[in-house]
Formats: structure tokens, sequence, C-alpha cells
């Protein structure tokens, strides 16, 4: 079976297919209701999708590989006996990023307001990493966007399952090497011009974006940052800004929220510019996306196939995916348009422009 | 015996039926409905055991303003409704 698209939207989870007579959009679950995240996990072929009810809070299903939905433990924060001035709630906001740890039915989920949880059973039970929630720099992490801090990347190195590499708005990016059981802060080269001088190179109060490793190789890392993007191919030891551009010299807008990584070439990663953090609209409001295949010594706009005048859609950190063909993106926006490449974002094709506002897109391969 | 009453909005997530309790306040009556029911709790509160925002109560048709103390009496007669706010959407 070849890959299918997953869609996290304002009104409910979705599924693109491939079919004799092209793509099909299908609603697989949770009509009318906010699903934040959604997060295929190969080795039992279960789906996890975390919903953000508006009145009853977050709730998190699982469904098997038998297609059986059902409702499993949320993360919950514990008691919270004190709040010191500028401490923010232990409450659980929202479920911002899953990914699959290493031990069979072992999860990671990144939270609003920043914590990070911790399942060995499929989610059946979740605990809350204190190592990372305890840690004094933490205390320091900011909203970025909303009230409080969000993670919202958890890279699992897949050469070593208890190397983890986090992504915090605003809270920079944090390493493990021991699977969670001890966190160094590591944005080292990033900037962060919304805080004076003094602050801008502090590496805990950076705000990316989104954070996307490459699988292939998994010492390189592309972030887009809300001051621009940065790549790191050391590990995440240090980050280098990259100031995109057409071979040309032509400047390109290097604000957005997503980032797609070739799962094979370090050197290829997608963006989808918008104007600046204050005007957050596409660039002349015509939908594009820069891509890099030299490791962003120069990008190219591809705009073949989306909308190129009076198109205001703006494309969430987790809306923009690749397949592990390299080949086949995905892209969701806030306003319901849905596009679709098979040929590394040359041309696109549409989807939908009528679905929910898209919160999240990946992709995933079920078993045959 | 004082009763409960979900809002039939929760019937999309979890069963939630009446129930009728045995306690003489509004803690020991909600204490009461999660024993029957413990994934109801987290609908209803969060993991500090404060009313979710968007969750209001009503003792006797009397709006529950705080979202923390609920020591209020009720009566053998007392209906309870916890309903959904409008602020929720």
């Amino acid at each position: 079976m070849g890959a299918r698209g997953l869609i996290a939207s304002r009104k409910g989870l979705f599924e693109l297919g491939k079919t004799s007579s092209g793509w099909k959009l299908d609603l697989i679950g949770f009509e009318a209701d906010p699903v934040s995240i959604v997060m295929h996990d190969a080795r039992d072929d279960s789906l996890y999708a975390a919903l953000n009810l508006g009145h009853f809070g977050v709730k998190l299903h699982r469904r098997n590989a038998q297609g059986e939905w059902q409702e499993i433990a949320t993360p919950a924060y514990p008691p919270q006996e004190h709040r010191p001035e500028g401490e923010v709630e232990w409450k659980l906001k929202q479920i911002f990023s899953m990914a699959p740890g290493g031990a069979p039915g072992e999860l990671w989920a990144g939270t609003m307001p920043g914590g990070l949880f911790h399942s060995l059973d499929h989610g059946q039970n979740w605990r809350l990493v204190e190592s990372l929630w305890n840690h004094p720099l933490r205390r320091e992490w900011f909203g970025g966007g909303t009230e409080v801090p969000a993670m919202h990347a958890i890279c699992v190195d897949p050469r070593d399952s208890r190397r983890l590499l986090l992504g915090i708005s605003c809270g920079g990016a944090w390493r493990s090497d021991d699977g969670g059981e001890s966190w160094r802060v590591s944005a080292r080269g990033m900037r962060a011009d919304y805080m004076p001088p003094q602050q801008a190179e502090v590496e805990h109060v950076q705000d990316p974006h989104m954070i996307k490793q490459c699988r292939a190789q998994p010492d390189a890392f592309w972030c887009q940052h809300h001051n621009g993007i940065w790549r790191s191919i050391d590990d995440a030891q240090t980050w280098q800004q990259i100031h995109p551009h057409h071979s040309s010299g032509e400047k390109i807008s290097d604000f957005g929220f997503a980032v797609a990584v070739h799962p094979a070439n370090p050197d290829c990663a997608w963006f989808a510019p918008a104007i600046a953090d204050m005007r957050r609209i596409p660039p002349d409001a015509a939908l594009s996306v820069s891509r890099t295949r030299d490791g962003g010594r120069s990008f190219e706009s591809l705009r073949l196939g989306l909308p190129q005048e009076h198109c205001y859609d703006l494309i969430y950190r987790h809306g923009l995916a690749v397949a592990d063909d390299g080949e086949t993106l995905l892209m969701g926006s806030t306003t319901g348009g849905l596009w679709l490449s098979e040929d590394g974002g040359d041309t696109w094709q549409s989807i939908s422009h009528t679905l929910p506002p898209i919160y999240a897109v990946d992709f995933y391969r079920s078993r045959p | 015996m004082p009763r409960l009453i979900f809002t039939p909005q929760l019937q999309r997530f979890i069963a939630a039926p009446e129930v009728f309790s045995t306690a003489c306040d509004l803690r020991g009556a909600l204490d009461d409905a999660f024993a029957d029911n413990p994934l109801l709790r987290n609908y209803i509160l969060d993991e500090q055991n404060d009313l979710r925002p968007n969750v209001v109560i009503f003792i006797d048709g009397r709006r529950i303003l705080s979202h923390k103390n609920w020591n209020q009496a009720i009566t053998a007669e007392s209906q309870i409704h916890i309903w959904q706010a409008l602020s929720g959407g």
C-alpha cells in the first residue's frame, strides 16, 4: 500500500489515499471536533489522535491495527501545591507533538504548557518527565503565539532512541542523550530579534517554530525559527542561519512556521514562507513553497498549482510533510486548503479548499 | 436523593447517565458520580481538580461561581446540572 496522508483539523481527522481515479479524501474520525495532532506508529500500525475539546479538555485516542478507536489516558500534570509568580498553571492545554520511542509501546508527547510526557505502554499511562520540567531554565520559557510555552517537535534519533531533541516555542532546542534522564539546551547559533540585544543569543529563549531531523543522516537538522531559517549539520551542537535566496540572488522571505526535510538527503528541505511575524500572510498574497536542494546555498520558489492571487492561507508549523519517498508532499492551511505534490514540490494539485483549518498533516504507510 | 444530570453533549464522547447520590454537599455528589464512572472526571475537572473553564454547574437552578470550592450544601431533593458553558463554543 502506498503512502497515505493524515490531516488533523479544527473539525475532524481526515485521511488521503490514492485510488485508481486519483487521490481521495475521507473523514475517518472525530467529526466536528478539534484534532490537534495525529501520529502513526509504524511498529504496531496504530494511530494516535489528540483532541482539544472546547468544553471538556484534552483527550487522546488510539486506533489499533484492526481499525478500532479507543480513548486512552491523557497526560496529566502533577498536583501544583504552590504557584510562584510567573509560573504557568500545571494544566494540560494541548498535546502539540507526539513521537514513537525506541521500546515497543514507548511514546513521547509534547504539550502546552511545555511538559514532555513519556509512556511505556501505548499511552495507557503517562508520566511527566520531571528532569526537564524541574530544570531551572524551564521556568524562563514563555509562550510564542500562545500564552504558554509549546513543545512542538520531538526528534528521536534513529541511531539511538535514547537521544532526543525537542523544539519549544519559546524555549529553544533541548537535548537528552539518556532517554530523558538529563537535559541541556542545544540552540547555540540561533538569534532572537524579539528580545533585548543582551538576550538575543540566549539559547533557552529562542523560538524555533519547527525542527525536523533528516532520517538517513540524523546529524542534520533544519529549523524554521521565528527570526529565520537555521540548519545544523553537527547533531544540533551548533546552528547556522540560512538566508534564503534564488540562484539569481533575489531574496526570499525567511519567515514561516513549517519545514519538511527530505528523508534521505540532508541538503533538501521545504519551507512555506509568509511575509513576517506581524504580517502572517503569503508574500504578495500568493502561496509558494521554498525548496533548497543544496543545503541552503540557493532556493527555488515553487508555485505551480498553488493559488497565486487573493491567497491568505498560512501554513501552521505541522502543516507541511514529506513522505518517505522524498517526492510526495502534503500541505494544509489555516483556511482549509490542502495541496499535494508528487514531484518534490515542482507541481501541486489542490485536494480541497473547503476543509476546516488544518493543524497538522503527515504521511504513513499501513501494513499490507 | 440528590440527582446529578449531565449535559447531553457529553454523550458524544462518553456515557454519562444520571447519578443519584447520598451526599450532602456538591463535592460528595461529584465524587459519587466519578466513582461510578472514572473517565468522567477528566471531562468535568482538570488535573488540579478544578472545574474545567467551559463547564458550569447549577444546583437547583443556581449557578455555582467557584471553579474550586464545592462545599455547597445540597438537599435530598436537589437537582444538580453539570452543563456545558457557551464560552466553550
